[in-house]
């Protein structure tokens, strides 16, 4: 069965106009000039902005087994909302993504209900435990792109060694979060001056910055390819950069979170704002942004966590970590743009081809190539509430206030995967 | 980045205050300090004066609190807040219903909220609460119908901001005034509500100096910004001090590596009666109890004619009061502001 379509009267985030013709999920023509032939779906984009689409590394989709909070079909719906058409789904799902059959269902289940594409993360450790290796050349024949190990810490040193030279043994690619596990603790808010202030249990900084520097001298040591997923720190990105300089074999990414809010967003006990990392200074939230525009962080990824009401309707400490962010996180980014903290081109390579790089996937916009990309009104503003968003979570990053850039179009592989009612 | 901060404090300031007090500056829930200015901190203290009267009469009963049902919701057992909560309930005429959750619905895996929607079920008017989670009785106050005063009788780390004012109550009986005076606070800073309430109730009643003498591990990570000077040696800490208050040392801190013994941490940090002499000769001795001896401070001082220890005590009833009816009359304006504004509808 053949799709095509057409859209007309675009333009790129340039300015400079475009029009482009798919068919059968690929790009058969596109230019400044108008194309011609004709198309089951003819897009008339006068006044909107084609973008490609962009490629998470680091998302929450709940399926199999958190029904409540979200599944592949919602949270899918919820990124093609957001201008993503493709996802890296976390493999901390229940039962955790650490075999063959877990990966089967993912891509099962995605194939029948997924708006956009998902490439699963394959657990590093059984159970995600930290303690035994999974069999990472059996995920990664059924499908997973990489490994992480989740929101969770290995139990020590010698695993995390071993780990690494296992996956470089096969050229598999490590997607690991920095956490001391110890340094930690029970913490839940960055130990810094809102944290002295309201009694918070803190994850100092360097809970994430020693973990850094003891995944970045393995790596460097095993010569696995490693990506640092979330640094929430100023000194984690100097580190990368130092590392990168050396040779070491590293990538990372940053939740855009982080690079919008600081402690500050937990001084009413809002349990919205905790994220694990916490949420840290302003210092911090400058570094990463510099980090992002020098490209020492390659990727903005969303880090979404949806939840149901209950998961975060207690006392901070007590609550689960993580927002639903996938819908805002462009707009997020958009705001920082607007705000003149970020390039709009350093925005969209960390979207798109940074993350993209990470994982082997495609982004670029050409000829030939897939027909992903998404269509905004950069100068339109919305709402998130939990009324218009996609996503079950109802916990977004930016409520009540007006978020830059609507989403009309989201083309994925030549289909429509969602457009503005 | 000091302008910011400021402003990020005091919007901070602003939303505790909007969430204590009504639309006409009355308090109405009693949860922190912060966001209470000093006139406020005034009034409860002068109210508490006029209460402490009432505990030396015959029969000790007002009648502020008459129908009215207050529910005494302690997630953290503690036996002597309860009790003064409790007395002071009763002596406002209050209806007093005492719940220890920490041992009934919660340990059934009950979430806190659905534990609430059923206490409400019981139309209480006042629910003091007390947990181990730092801004429970915020997330408590943002739960509840209107209309139910929230008294903070102790958070986590948070605020114990009862406690504070009993002890502020304590030091104005002996020093008349805040203004020119020097406080330390010793101990265990790190993990002590009554610490931050007490920090913050000083420097909003306008004391010279709150000085926190505590070693490293014992403070919290970015204690600057609490607006204190900071002390290691006890020493040194103790000069020109009008007011001492010595914390409570939890045993676990031992377990935890941040403190090698008992002994040592008594040898530095214990308020014995060579280090009391360091200080002004007037400086009053204070603890918010219970007392260890000979870990926190020597049974001498305790017992010595600088402690005001068991005054402490006796305040604490009449501050308990002072709030509670304070908040009520909030909450009973308004109700009726409430109800008049539908009516106008």
């Amino acid at each position: 069965m053949s799709t095509s379509l057409r859209i007309d009267n675009a333009r790129l985030a340039d300015g400079t106009a475009i029009n482009l013709l798919a068919r059968d999920g690929l790009i058969q023509a596109m230019g400044a000039e108008p194309v011609t032939g004709s198309a089951e779906t003819v897009i008339d984009a006068s006044g909107l902005t084609l973008l490609p689409g962009f490629v998470d590394l680091c998302c929450n989709l709940r399926e199999p087994g958190n029904g409540q909070k979200g599944n592949i079909a919602s949270e899918t719906r919820a990124a093609a909302r957001g201008g993503f058409t493709t996802v890296c789904a976390s493999p901390d799902t229940s039962p955790v993504n650490d075999s063959g059959a877990v990966t089967n269902l993912i891509r099962d289940v995605a194939r029948s209900s997924a708006a956009i594409r998902v490439l699963p993360v394959g657990a590093a450790t059984r159970g995600l435990a930290g303690e035994l290796l999974s069999d990472m050349v059996g995920l990664s024949n059924a499908g997973c792109v990489a490994f992480s190990n989740g929101t969770r810490a290995m139990a020590n040193a010698r695993i995390l060694r071993r780990c690494m030279a296992y996956a470089r043994t096969f050229d598999l690619t490590l997607m690991l979060q920095p956490l001391n596990d110890a340094l930690a603790a029970d913490g839940y808010a960055h130990d810094g001056k809102v944290a002295a202030h309201l009694g918070l249990l803190g994850v100092p900084e360097v809970a994430e910055t020693a973990s850094v520097m003891e995944m970045l001298l393995l790596a460097e040591e095993t010569g696995v390819r490693l990506h640092l997923g979330q640094l929430s720190c100023a000194r984690s990105v100097e580190m990368v950069a130092d590392a990168r300089q050396r040779g070491v074999s590293v990538t990372a990414d940053v939740a855009m979170h982080q690079l919008v809010f600081t402690e500050e967003a937990l001084s009413g006990f809002d349990s919205r704002y905790h994220v694990l990392p916490p949420l840290r200074t302003e210092a911090d939230r400058k570094a990463l942004l510099k980090g992002v525009e020098a490209g020492v962080i390659d990727a903005i990824v969303s880090q979404h966590q949806p939840h149901d009401s209950a998961a975060k309707q207690a006392p901070l400490g007590v609550t689960e970590p993580g927002m639903s962010t996938i819908e805002s996180v462009f707009s997020m980014g958009l705001g920082l743009v607007q705000q003149g903290e970020l390039s709009l081109a350093a925005l969209l390579r960390a979207l798109t081809a940074g993350p993209a790089g990470v994982v082997g996937a495609v982004s670029e916009l050409k000829q030939g190539g897939e027909a992903s990309l998404s269509l905004w009104d950069l100068e339109g503003q919305w709402h998130a509430t939990p009324g218009n968003i996609q996503s079950r979570g109802a916990h977004v990053p930016v409520p009540g206030r007006p978020l830059s850039g609507v989403p009309h179009w989201t083309v994925a592989e030549g289909r429509v995967v969602y457009r503005l009612d | 980045m000091t302008d910011q901060l400021a402003s990020s404090l005091s919007a901070h300031d602003m939303a505790s205050r909007n969430l204590q007090l009504t639309s006409d500056g009355q308090l109405r829930h009693f949860i922190t300090l912060d966001g209470l200015d000093r006139a406020m901190l005034t009034d409860i203290l002068d109210t508490a004066d006029s209460f402490i009267e009432v505990g030396e009469r015959t029969i000790k009963k007002v009648p502020l609190l008459r129908g009215r049902t207050v529910v005494n919701l302690f997630f953290e057992s503690s036996t002597r807040t309860r009790s003064t909560f409790e007395l002071a309930a009763k002596r406002l005429s209050a209806d007093v219903l005492n719940l220890d959750i920490n041992t009934s619905a919660t340990s059934k895996g009950e979430s806190l909220s659905d534990t609430l929607l059923n206490l409400e079920a019981m139309a209480s008017d006042m629910f003091v609460v007390r947990h181990s989670q730092s801004g429970a009785p915020h997330f408590i106050a943002e739960s509840v119908t209107p209309g139910v005063a929230i008294i903070n009788a102790g958070d986590g780390r948070h605020a114990h901001p009862t406690q504070a004012m009993l002890d502020m109550l304590t030091i104005r009986q002996n020093k008349q005034r805040f203004e020119g005076l020097r406080v330390a606070i010793v101990g265990d800073i790190l993990h002590s509500r009554v610490a931050r309430s007490q920090v913050r109730a000083l420097q909003t009643l306008g004391a010279e100096e709150v000085r926190l003498i505590a070693p490293g591990t014992l403070l919290p990570a970015d204690v600057d910004s609490l607006g204190c000077t900071v002390e290691y040696d006890m020493r040194k800490g103790m000069a020109d001090l009008d007011v001492v208050i010595m914390l409570r040392l939890q045993k676990e801190r031992m377990e935890g590596a941040l403190l090698p013994s008992e002994r040592e941490f008594y040898r530095l940090y214990g308020l014995d009666t060579e280090k009391l002499a360091l200080a002004k000769p007037g400086c009053i001795v204070m603890h918010p109890g219970p007392i260890n001896r000979g870990v926190e401070i020597e049974s001498a001082v305790a017992d010595g004619p600088q402690s005001v220890i068991l005054n402490q005590v006796t305040n604490g009833i009449a501050i308990r009061m002072a709030v509670m009816s304070m908040a009520m009359s909030g909450q009973v304006a308004e109700r009726a502001s409430r109800s008049r504004q539908q009516e106008g509808e």
